[in-house]
């Protein structure tokens, strides 16, 4: 297991990116509620940082918050989002729109749906490319046509000029990692990449991610339910529930020996091969 | 084939025209004797008789039809009763005038209409929005002789700006365009600000929005293209009422077009002439709904797709 020897959060001076205390809210038709409470934790330089936790408990809003895209009926009303020596929660749209897919790259949990169906996977990987580099039209090409091979895609010729119907949720998966990483961002947000596709596809996206952080030496905060992934990924675990974070650690401790209630929990919860029945037993005796 | 849907396409349309030539004919003989109007009822039998057998109106309703295909067939649309002219001739020197207040109302109601619901749509539940949407209901449900007499009142009698009746000058233009345009943009403005507000929640607008596309881009060249084609669809639909609206818009303001021809050729029983406008405006709604046909294909790569193998 990689990342032993991390320090706990908040110690390391290679902090790329500080949650502290960010806490965001929802405007709903029965009223205000918060959905993130007092939210903090930290993301190295070049590791990857697993955020887990059951549905609704505020993973995916936390991710959205960094690149400010929490839906309109949501607002942030406390808290700090540091990257790069900014205040990302305190940063204008258009300070926004230069970090999006240039400082921070992000991929989504449903790859067909992300890629637009009515332009060419080249034009979308080209619109990256020209949003926030200056490479020319014929250099922007050459570098897609790179982008795709180094994602492991055959044939990126022909890729490039095929739409998203033409793609398997797995290639549509590398192509939206290839676009997020075209401007070589310092983070790669990941909400629950793998989600949607196969457990054998799960596991080369998996690869192909371990692969290009390694490459490109970028850190991950990669978001998921499943501590199987987190195992395979993982430096640092934050695990939330409820919209506050309930355990911060290195992966390797917080997968053997969990301090908090809930995470010992959520360990017990996953089927294991070495111990069958006892599992259940004991949680349906209480 | 691609080559192959467009067949069955126009051979769907002729029929179309069939069946629409074949029903005017029943319903124009059902209505009355075409003579009868032309003539008036002091006339002699005598005079009735000859206009009868000049028109082929003596003979058995059966041969009259085949008749009146054949000639159709033949591009021959018979003789306008009232005024002894050929009916397509009668139509070409009305269509220029339709055709002009048409292209500008429609421009106007497509311009105004997906701006204003673009507009609507990015600012959901909000006053802007509002506002917008009771224009347009306002806009289709007001009726279009109403809104014409009204702008009428005030913009030709009240403050004496714009010119009432005819098409002579773009100024004689404003009025019918803007009437019929407001329906037209009412009707745009609604379907697009839904298909936007569908589209515009989409995944891909929210990964382009993540790899930094500004919003105006994000609008107009990832979500508008997706919510083209209900757009596009209702267009095509339109287009119809182009026609419907034209006649009554073409009677307000005075104008020499399709529109008030129909009118005029139906209340004299002119029956070439009606038969003639009908086919004319059938062949406009089949070419209408082919083009639309055509442009979801050049929008859509999937149906190009499916075009292709079906």
């Amino acid at each position: 297991m990689t990342g032993m020897t991390i320090a706990e959060p908040g110690e390391g001076k290679n902090t790329l990116l500080a949650v502290e205390d960010l806490t965001v809210g929802f405007r709903t038709a029965r009223g205000y509620a918060d959905v993130l409470h007092a939210v903090s934790f930290r993301v190295e330089q070049g590791r990857t940082t697993c955020v887990v936790g059951e549905s609704g408990s505020g993973k995916s809003v936390t991710c959205q918050a960094i690149l400010g895209l929490v839906p309109r009926n949501g607002r942030r009303t406390g808290g700090r989002i540091l990257f790069a020596g900014m205040d990302l929660a305190a940063a204008d749209e258009a300070t926004l729109e230069r970090i999006r897919g240039r400082g921070i790259g992000m991929v989504f949990q449903d790859p067909l749906g992300s890629l637009n169906p009515l332009h060419t996977v080249g034009a979308q990987l080209r619109e990256t490319l020209r949003l926030h580099t200056d490479l020319s039209e014929l250099q922007r090409q050459k570098r897609a046509l790179d982008l795709l091979a180094m994602v492991g895609i055959p044939e990126p010729e022909q890729r490039l000029a095929s739409y998203v119907h033409q793609f398997s949720g797995g290639m549509a998966q590398r192509i939206m990692i290839a676009m997020a990483l075209a401007c070589e961002p310092q983070l790669l947000i990941a909400d629950e990449p793998t989600t949607a596709l196969d457990v054998t596809i799960q596991a080369q996206i998996l690869d192909l991610l371990n692969r290009l952080k390694a490459e490109l030496g970028m850190a991950i905060l990669f978001i998921t339910h499943d501590l199987g992934v987190v195992a395979e990924m993982a430096d640092t675990v934050v695990v939330m529930r409820h919209g506050r974070v309930v355990e911060t650690g290195p992966a390797a401790r917080v997968l053997s020996a969990p301090e908090a209630p809930y995470t010992q929990t959520l360990l017990a919860a996953m089927p294991r091969l070495d111990v069958a029945a006892p599992v259940y037993r004991q949680r349906s005796a209480r | 084939m691609l080559g192959r849907h467009y067949l069955t396409k126009i051979v769907r349309g002729l029929l179309t025209i069939w069946i629409i030539v074949t029903f005017t004919f029943i319903a124009l003989n059902l209505s009355g004797d075409p003579v009868d109007a032309l003539v008036g009822d002091q006339a002699s039998p005598e005079v009735i008789a000859h206009y009868r057998e000049k028109f082929g109106l003596d003979r058995p309703l059966w041969q009259q039809y085949l008749a009146y295909l054949g000639s159709i067939a033949q591009g021959d649309f018979g003789l306008s009763l009232s005024d002894q002219q050929p009916a397509v001739s009668l139509i070409a020197a009305a269509l220029p005038h339709t055709l002009r207040l048409g292209l500008l109302a429609f421009s106007v109601g497509l311009l105004l209409g997906i701006g204003l619901g673009i507009v609507a749509a990015l600012n959901r539940n909000r006053p802007i929005d509002r506002f917008v949407m009771s224009f347009a209901v306002l806009g289709f449900s007001l009726p279009n002789f109403f809104l014409g007499i009204l702008l009428i009142l005030l913009f030709s009698l009240h403050w004496r700006l714009l010119p009432s009746s005819g098409d002579a000058t773009i100024w004689h233009l404003i009025l019918p365009a803007v009437t019929l345009g407001t329906h037209f943009a009412g009707t745009f403005a609604r379907f697009t600000r839904s298909a936007m507000l569908e589209v515009l929640n989409k995944q891909y607008v929210v990964a382009a929005r993540a790899k930094g596309v500004p919003r105006p881009r994000r609008v107009l060249w990832h979500a508008l293209p997706n919510a083209a084609i209900p757009i596009i669809t209702i267009i095509g639909l339109k287009l119809g009422d182009l026609v419907a609206g034209s006649i009554i818009v073409e009677t307000v303001f005075a104008v020499p077009g399709v529109g008030r021809l129909l009118v005029n050729a139906v209340t004299s029983r002119d029956f070439a002439l009606v038969q003639a406008i009908l086919i004319m405006v059938s062949i406009t709604m089949i070419l209408a709904n082919l083009a639309v046909d055509v442009i979801y294909t050049l929008i859509d790569p999937r149906m190009r797709a499916a075009r292709a193998e079906s």
